[in-house]
């Protein structure tokens, strides 16, 4: 999909008044964090658990290559095709040669972020093949051509009644004349509708969420059984997976989607956890007769052995945006491409640069509660510090910042008159303000002062000045 | 250069080092062919009968109905359970021999249908190959005796799981898949379903049914 990262500050004030947008938004602050803690509550493992989970995955980068040869072997070895693709043109070639050679008209496809990534869609499109998202949420934003708002909820952004009237404007033609206004018939009538495409479609495409070394497996976490579907009625299954997502064993996988479920929606376990290994075999009454892995690099190999490798480790649960109180302000889509909240400003700039996404690691607070619930305890607030320090680096930073902080710069370094400067401040500050108690307009603070009012200081001086009178001492 | 090579090469460089080999190497072919186990969680330990518990609490937990019953009382529970739900008797069962174990003559009302589902089935019976205690968990591997689409297309699911086949933790599927199939080897497709299918995408409130199963019922057979 087309950026608009670097247009984040204007997508920003586009959200903050979008009614619908901060409804839905209100719903998630609520919903996913309150169910994670209660399922990690029910298990007491779960911190050594997300140890082990950090470890596994650091082992298998740390033998990537080796994992992903192993696993090559056992899927070739079953009569399946392994297929390495360095970048998202590469892998959106591959993907339409093996349509093209199926003949495939339509394809379903099963919810997943690589293929948002290569923009796998539009490729299809433009070359008469109509793909056809199946997990409720992106066949929701596909018929509204919008891109996904979350990477497990994408239509987390959408009221009912925004869907309602979606499903009754495209679903019109298809002989459903009544607009539905209950949340189970909505369900219900995309259930009706999709079952059909499942029938007609020559090809299903995945994601995956692991592959398996050991026995040449592609595993799938969904709770709507779409992607099953999709890998069981076509006689194509093309599995699209970045290279990251390889793991030795099936013991390692367990310990893994021990921590994926519940950081992810709260759930002791989703609903639909399936091992794809191969294609359909002899006597085997329904599966495909074909099954493809595209393996996709672009750029993650180049992370490798550099201190930016723990972003790789991500199992995309979506718990750091889901505790994001930047993400919970602004929602998905103002993030401006892909992959939002926390890990997004992380991949961001990795995947198309830090020019055009130098903005997404800027919107944070460093409160680090995304760091706290990662399940692959990734160090999200050091990662986003990586990059604000490229991108003051390469002078993409505006000047009255850069200014800024050199001045800021300036004085810390010289303490006697950072002090004596901020008790002047502090002085007019409070001589100033102490009747209304507080700014509704300061001089450079209009940032500030245009959403929130900015609190005249108090009596008592500096926070300097106070923690010496009342004996604050360095322990 | 193949982009094999591109790819593999690219992750050495970054790795500062050629293909893993030596010690390194053995280390982890090692840890391939002896698949350790990792961390288990102790709510998973106990006698059989804990497990059985544990299993039905956590299938109820997640939306699908448990039944205990004797092996000679399968039909029966398959037949009352369709009428309580105002289902047809009618159901298309996986053409499974383990399943011919059950006296389905004995509810002669029930008609039965061995094979792949069509369009107008509304309820598919299927054995399964475990019982996961820890999740409430049912898993079915593919084959001739057990298609896929049985566990996806009808929209009720009734699967009869026998007592000596609910395991504790997930690990011991996968020694179950191994003693069946062999070392490294799976079927084509492994399903571990919990619950009937479910969506949240729509202001993030749960349906049942989006696209698999809107009813899952296991019944729990005594040996």
């Amino acid at each position: 999909m087309q950026s608009t990262a670097h247009a984040f500050k204007d997508n920003v004030e586009h959200a903050l008044v979008d009614g619908n947008l901060q409804q839905s938004l209100a719903l998630l602050k609520v919903g996913f964090s309150e169910r994670r803690r209660q399922a990690v509550e029910r298990l007491p493992e779960f911190e050594a658990l997300r140890d082990r989970a950090r470890d596994i995955k650091n082992h298998a980068l740390a033998h990537l290559d080796f994992y992903l040869e192993a696993f090559e072997a056992k899927v070739t070895a079953l009569g399946g095709h392994v297929h390495w693709a360095p970048t998202a043109q590469d892998a959106r070639g591959i993907i339409l040669d093996i349509c093209r050679e199926a003949g495939a008209r339509t394809v379903t496809k099963s919810k997943s972020m690589i293929a948002e990534e290569i923009a796998l869609n539009d490729h299809l499109e433009a070359n008469g093949i109509e793909p056809v998202e199946t997990d409720l949420g992106e066949y929701i934003i596909q018929l509204r051509r919008e891109p996904p708002s979350h990477i497990i909820a994408p239509a987390v952004h959408l009221t009912k009644d925004q869907v309602a009237d979606t499903f009754f404007e495209h679903h019109r033609k298809l002989g459903f004349d009544k607009r539905l206004s209950e949340r189970s018939d909505l369900v219900a009538e995309a259930r009706q509708v999709l079952r059909r495409r499942f029938q007609e479609a020559d090809v299903g495409i995945t994601g995956a969420n692991f592959l398996v070394a050991e026995t040449g497996s592609s595993m799938l976490v969904t709770n709507e059984g779409n992607a099953d579907l999709g890998n069981t009625l076509p006689r194509v299954h093309i599995v699209i997976a970045s290279i990251e997502k390889v793991i030795p064993t099936l013991e390692d996988a367990a310990t893994l989607l021990r921590v994926l479920a519940r950081s992810a929606t709260g759930q002791e376990w989703s609903s639909y956890t399936t091992f794809n290994t191969g294609p359909k075999r002899t006597g085997d009454p329904d599966g495909p007769a074909q099954y493809h892995v595209v393996l996709l690099d672009n750029g993650r190999s180049s992370v490798l052995g550099t201190q930016m490798q723990d972003m790789l480790r991500c199992i995309r649960c979506g718990a750091c945006m889901n505790h994001c109180p930047v993400y919970g302000a602004i929602g998905g889509h103002a993030y401006g491409w892909v992959y939002p909240g926390p890990i997004g400003a992380v991949l961001t700039p990795q995947l198309i640069g830090v020019e055009e996404a130098g903005n997404l690691p800027n919107a944070s607070t460093f409160c680090g509660r995304c760091e706290s619930v990662c399940p692959v305890r990734i160090p999200l607030p050091k990662l986003m510090r990586h990059w604000r320090e490229r991108e003051f680096e390469r002078h993409l930073t505006p000047a009255s910042i850069r200014q800024g902080l050199a001045l800021w710069a300036f004085l810390a370094r010289r303490p006697a008159l950072y002090r004596r400067l901020t008790g002047i401040a502090n002085r007019v500050l409070a001589l100033f303000g102490r009747a209304a108690g507080r700014y509704a307009w300061l001089p450079l603070a209009g940032g500030w002062t245009r959403y929130r009012d900015f609190p005249a200081p108090q009596r008592g001086g500096t926070f300097h000045a106070q923690w010496r009178t009342r004996g604050g001492a360095r322990r | 250069m193949t982009a094999r090579d591109q790819v593999l090469g690219a992750i050495r460089r970054s790795l500062k080092r050629g293909e893993v080999s030596g010690d390194a190497r053995a280390a982890v072919e090692a840890r391939l062919r002896e698949h350790p186990v990792n961390i288990v969680p102790a709510r998973t330990t106990g006698t059989q009968d804990d497990r059985v518990r544990l299993l039905e609490q956590w299938a109820t937990f997640n939306q699908a109905t448990t039944a205990r019953v004797a092996a000679a009382d399968v039909p029966g529970a398959v037949t009352d359970y369709l009428a309580s739900n105002n289902l047809p008797a009618r159901v298309v069962m996986a053409p499974d021999p383990a399943l011919d174990r059950y006296d389905w003559s004995s509810r002669p009302i029930l008609e039965r249908r061995r094979g792949l589902p069509e369009d107008a089935d509304r309820v598919a019976i299927t054995g399964a190959l475990a019982g996961v205690a820890e999740t409430g968990t049912l898993v079915f591997a593919s084959g001739p005796e057990h298609p896929t689409s049985l566990n996806l297309l009808p929209e009720t699911h009734v699967v009869i799981l026998r007592e000596a086949d609910v395991v504790g933790p997930l690990e011991e599927v996968f020694t179950r898949l191994r003693a069946r199939y062999g070392e490294g080897v799976m079927p084509r497709t492994v399903n571990t379903v919990t619950g009937p299918s479910r969506t949240g995408d729509v202001e993030q409130q749960l349906e049942l049914g989006a696209h698999g199963p809107r009813r899952l019922h296991i019944l729990i057979v005594r040996d």
